[in-house]
């Protein structure tokens, strides 16, 4: 039974040093993770921002296309959109995206939702009466949002919005089945060819960790230099 | 007249909180509106900027009707200051970006002159040394003197005040009226929603009653405090003094 328990020789047992021999490729996935994840976020973040002021928006038909098009993005898995983007739009729009963009729609589009519906509740908790002073003033309702209420809605918006980047950076492995060579498509290359998946799992899963640890870190000072001004 | 006030009337679902009010006043007026709470006079002051949408009559503002589909509302608003119970200060800016933001933003004024006319009022309010604190290191009474303030950088014809003190510590009551109090020496034309029964008495020109959303009396503050006419103006009085 002793092959059961894990000691700390089985650990030291694996060949870690052989791991820098795959940096290379690993690297190259890691800079595909990174890359889909900051451009994705950063559009999602641009169309989470507009969809999620339509979702309080007077227009009707602009409320009404911001929730269609966030009860989809939430009620469907992010990898049932990433097949359905990559091997499905194409035989519709007769034209087959690269992987690695559309991986990035599905990034984009997928955040956007979600990160809506935090400019929403943020936009929302901000208090009426900074509105009707901003108005009973003279500025118009685009100027009031844009030097009243979302200034004071975007500090509120930090915390969920440091959440949703972490969950859409891990979202991104998915994106391996539509073929984008990212961190975990070239993990599972090298450790299907070298037969060394406890090394490379567990690097891959360390790289994971330590974008996302990065990320909560520099959404902390954010936090603190923000608070620190008022 | 420089407000004028024909058959307002204003309801939120089916409860009518104004039921028709005819009233109007001069340049340099100052109109203090009194009675009990939920008697629409916070929603009358509010008709007269349209932070309250109007559900029929007419408010006009300077020869310009509130109620015309054509008015562009915040050309007028910036004619109108306004004064909060809740002082509602930006709590992001600090107090002279408080001040320099609609006189920028609105009128067009440079960082600098806006600075200047922002200081000036600061000085005026007695707050000169508060220039770049924040909102929130401020006590309720230097918070409302910093939102008149405010409301006065966009140099407006008329001033509104929705119980002003009402928020405030009884102490720091006093700073507060006097700086309205000097605003009505200078001819400033104010409508002051209040229950500072002494300021309305002292500083007043004339005093409104309402009581559900009636214009019960009007007078001066001798005419309603002294003498009143009406029995529900009496039982009001006499509750409060």
């Amino acid at each position: 039974m002793a092959e059961g328990i894990l000691t700390m020789e089985r650990l030291l047992g694996f060949n870690w040093a052989g791991v820098i021999e795959f940096l290379p490729a690993l690297t190259a996935g890691l800079y595909y993770t990174l890359f889909i994840s900051v451009v994705g976020l950063a559009i999602g973040f641009v169309l989470g921002a507009f969809v999620g002021l339509g979702r309080i928006s007077r227009f009707k038909v602009v409320y009404a296309l911001a929730t269609v098009y966030i009860e989809i993005i939430r009620g469907t898995p992010v990898l049932v959109q990433a097949i359905w983007i990559y091997f499905a739009l194409p035989l519709i729009i007769q034209y087959t995206l690269p992987s690695v963009l559309a991986g990035v729609i599905v990034i984009a589009l997928n955040s956007g939702a979600y990160i809506a519906e935090i400019v929403r509740g943020a936009v929302q908790s901000i208090e009426k009466g900074q509105t009707e002073a901003g108005r009973s003033l003279g500025m118009s309702r685009h100027m009031t949002m844009r030097h009243v209420v979302w200034p004071q809605a975007f500090r509120r918006m930090i915390p969920p919005l440091g959440n949703q980047f972490i969950i859409s950076i891990k979202d991104t492995s998915l994106l391996s089945v539509i073929l984008v060579p990212e961190l975990i498509f070239q993990g599972r290359l090298v450790a299907a060819n070298h037969f060394n998946a406890v090394e490379i799992y567990t690097t891959v899963a360390l790289f994971y960790l330590a974008i996302t640890l990065t990320l909560s870190g520099v959404l902390r000072l954010v936090e603190k230099r923000l608070e620190s001004r008022s | 007249m420089i407000i004028e006030v024909k058959d307002l009337r204003k309801s939120f679902g089916s409860n009518e909180v104004l039921t028709g009010i005819d009233c109007s006043i001069a340049e340099s007026e100052v109109v203090c509106v009194i009675g009990p709470s939920g008697s629409g006079k916070s929603t009358f002051l509010r008709c007269l900027n349209l932070l309250e949408e109007i559900t029929s009559g007419e408010v006009v503002i300077d020869g310009n009707s509130l109620t015309d589909r054509r008015l562009k509302i915040d050309g007028v608003r910036a004619e109108i200051g306004m004064v909060f119970q809740q002082f509602n200060l930006f709590p992001h800016k600090s107090v002279i970006e408080n001040i320099m933001l609609a006189p920028m933003k609105v009128r067009s004024l440079s960082q600098e002159q806006a600075r200047e006319r922002g200081r000036a009022l600061l000085k005026k309010v007695g707050l000169a040394e508060k220039e770049n604190a924040y909102p929130g290191s401020l006590s309720g009474g230097q918070q409302q003197r910093v939102a008149i303030a405010r409301a006065l950088a966009m140099e407006p014809k008329i001033m509104l005040f929705d119980e002003p003190t009402s928020a405030l510590d009884p102490e720091l009551v006093g700073e507060v009226l006097a700086v309205m109090k000097d605003l009505a020496q200078e001819g400033m034309t104010m409508v002051v929603v209040t229950h500072e029964m002494g300021f309305a008495r002292e500083v007043g020109d004339r005093v409104l009653f309402l009581d559900g959303g009636v214009l019960v009396e009007q007078g001066t503050p001798t005419e309603i405090f002294d003498n009143p006419q009406e029995s529900r103006t009496k039982n009001f009085l006499n509750k409060i003094l």
